[in-house]
């Protein structure tokens, strides 16, 4: 297999992979590649946007991306680093390795995703993911959706699916008005922008029930959803609708960082002033730092491109900007804590483990993950526990960090042979 | 269709049954367009659906063009696509 060679190798290209790949691709002479496992360019939040962006900042950056001369690679999944300083990517052209010489990780964050009784319904998806369905050409016309679980996202999906077409009954956000008011009027001094932007879009949903201190308890249907079940924790009542989308808020994907060794707290890459992380010329950005939104990715993509490229001093230069987009991270984190009701939904015989059809009453019976594992088979599945690894780890506090080993995502046996 | 995706329209069976689908469509969004709901059954025989639409849950895993397990929300619609669930 012939070895392709970059100086600056971005995985990820959400806003942080592309703010990192344009900062570091405009200073000239180095070669700079970024991979992505999408069709294409532009992460979740910019998700179908590459050929018209609708967004200013989409507009803005992913012209930046045009004007720039970076290699972009999507469609490839990364699956090994089998020696330092090479990548192997599984495409739909078979197996292809990648060398670096600085390598940034903007692999981004996935939806939490917790079990309640019949969640695994067809048409029960996560907040996002039914929003990724959508751009992605699924018709929503006229479509009864709920839109539950927590978290800034619930609105802006909303809004979204509402400009589709989709009959948006009710947003149920678990997070309780005392803890959102808090969260509002601090961004009111600190962040006025933020403040604006939500009230843009609560104004776009006029029409639609906004419930805070509202939460699912269970889904119904005949083989497809038919109804939820939502309180408020002092009454309940069942919604009919045609799509239930849920998510708690949102993990980041630590897989490929915990194969490279990078150091982790808490769930997510720590890293140094400059983005780097524990391994040598190895920088983290976005999401996989800490929840932080569009401009945390953006701000933090950027100093770790300029710092890849040898421009420690252009990166800071927005160190400022970023402890600023750090702290609104950091309100966010405790205006939308998940409420303890949410360990009780799952009943024994609700699936927890959805590959391997694990209910919670096997789980609750297993001290840890690792015996959970040996004996249940919980996360073992072809998702590896990506979804059960952090539901289980806010139900039984088992520790949410998977235990990786390549490859980190299922590939070809072809692919692995043919290196 | 999307407003995202561009007017060609591209012809491809799902399982066995003709279907035309926006060029940028994913395979995802085409099988549910189609009405098909169901898109594998899970060890225990649950119905199982799309769930995350980007690519972690394997949940929308199906064949195309005789390819087992793929991602459907990964894919793009390609001309003459051979798309099937295994419950078909």
């Amino acid at each position: 297999m012939s070895l392709e060679r970059y100086d600056v190798l971005v995985v990820g290209a959400g806003p942080a992979g592309l703010a990192a790949a344009c900062a570091a691709a405009e200073q000239g002479s180095h070669r700079v590649a970024v991979v992505d496992d999408n069709p294409s360019a532009g992460g979740q939040i910019w998700r179908g946007e590459a050929g018209r962006p609708k967004s200013p900042s989409a507009a803005q950056w992913l012209e930046r991306v045009r004007a720039s001369r970076l290699t972009m690679l999507a469609g490839a999944q990364v699956v090994d680093r089998p020696e330092p300083g090479r990548l192997l990517l599984e495409t739909d052209a078979g197996p292809r390795e990648i060398g670096y010489q600085k390598l940034i990780l903007a692999t981004g964050a996935r939806e939490l995703f917790l079990p309640f009784p019949a969640w695994t319904l067809p048409n029960v998806t996560g907040a996002g993911g039914l929003q990724a369905l959508v751009k992605g050409g699924l018709p929503i016309q006229g479509k009864r959706v709920v839109v539950a679980g927590s978290g800034p996202l619930l609105l802006a999906v909303a809004v979204a699916l509402r400009e589709h077409g989709a009959i948006v009954r009710v947003v149920a956000e678990q997070a309780p008005w005392s803890k959102l008011l808090r969260f509002g009027v601090g961004l009111a001094f600190t962040a006025r922008e933020k403040v604006q932007q939500a009230v843009g879009l609560w104004g776009k949903l006029s029409g639609v029930r906004l419930l805070s201190g509202t939460w699912p308890v269970a889904a119904e249907g005949n083989g497809r959803l038919e109804q939820v079940t939502l309180t408020n924790g002092r009454r309940r009542w069942h919604e009919p609708c045609d799509y239930l989308a849920c998510g708690f808020g949102l993990v980041a994907n630590l897989e490929l960082p915990l194969l490279l060794g990078c150091g982790t707290a808490g769930g997510f890459v720590t890293v140094d002033s400059m983005q780097q992380t524990n391994q040598v010329d190895v920088y983290a950005c976005g999401e996989l730092t800490g929840i932080g939104g569009l401009e945390k990715s953006l701000v933090e993509g950027q100093i770790a491109g300029y710092s890849a490229a040898g421009r420690e001093d252009r990166a800071s230069e927005l160190f400022a900007e970023r402890e600023k987009a750090r702290r609104f991270a950091g309100a966010l984190g405790q205006a939308f804590a998940l409420r303890e009701e949410l360990r009780k939904l799952a009943t024994p015989e609700t699936i927890v483990c959805r590959c391997e059809d694990v209910t919670a009453g096997r789980l609750a019976a297993q001290p840890d993950a690792r015996t959970a594992k040996l004996q249940t088979r919980c996360g073992m599945g072809p998702c590896q526990g990506r979804v059960c690894g952090a539901a289980t780890s806010f139900l039984y506090g088992w520790p949410c960090e998977p235990s990786v080993r390549p490859p980190i995502f299922p590939v070809a046996t072809e692919n692995m042979v043919a290196r | 269709m999307s407003s995202e995706a561009t007017q060609r329209t591209l012809s491809l069976t799902i399982n066995g049954q003709p279907a035309q689908v926006a060029e940028g469509t994913l395979v995802a969004a085409a099988v549910l367009a189609s009405g098909q709901t169901v898109f594998r059954q899970s060890i225990s025989g649950q119905p199982r659906g799309p769930l995350c639409g980007m690519g972690i849950c394997f949940e929308c895993r199906l064949s195309i063009d005789g390819q087992a397990h793929r991602r459907s929300c990964q894919i793009v619609c390609r001309e003459g696509m051979e798309i099937s669930t295994d419950v078909a």
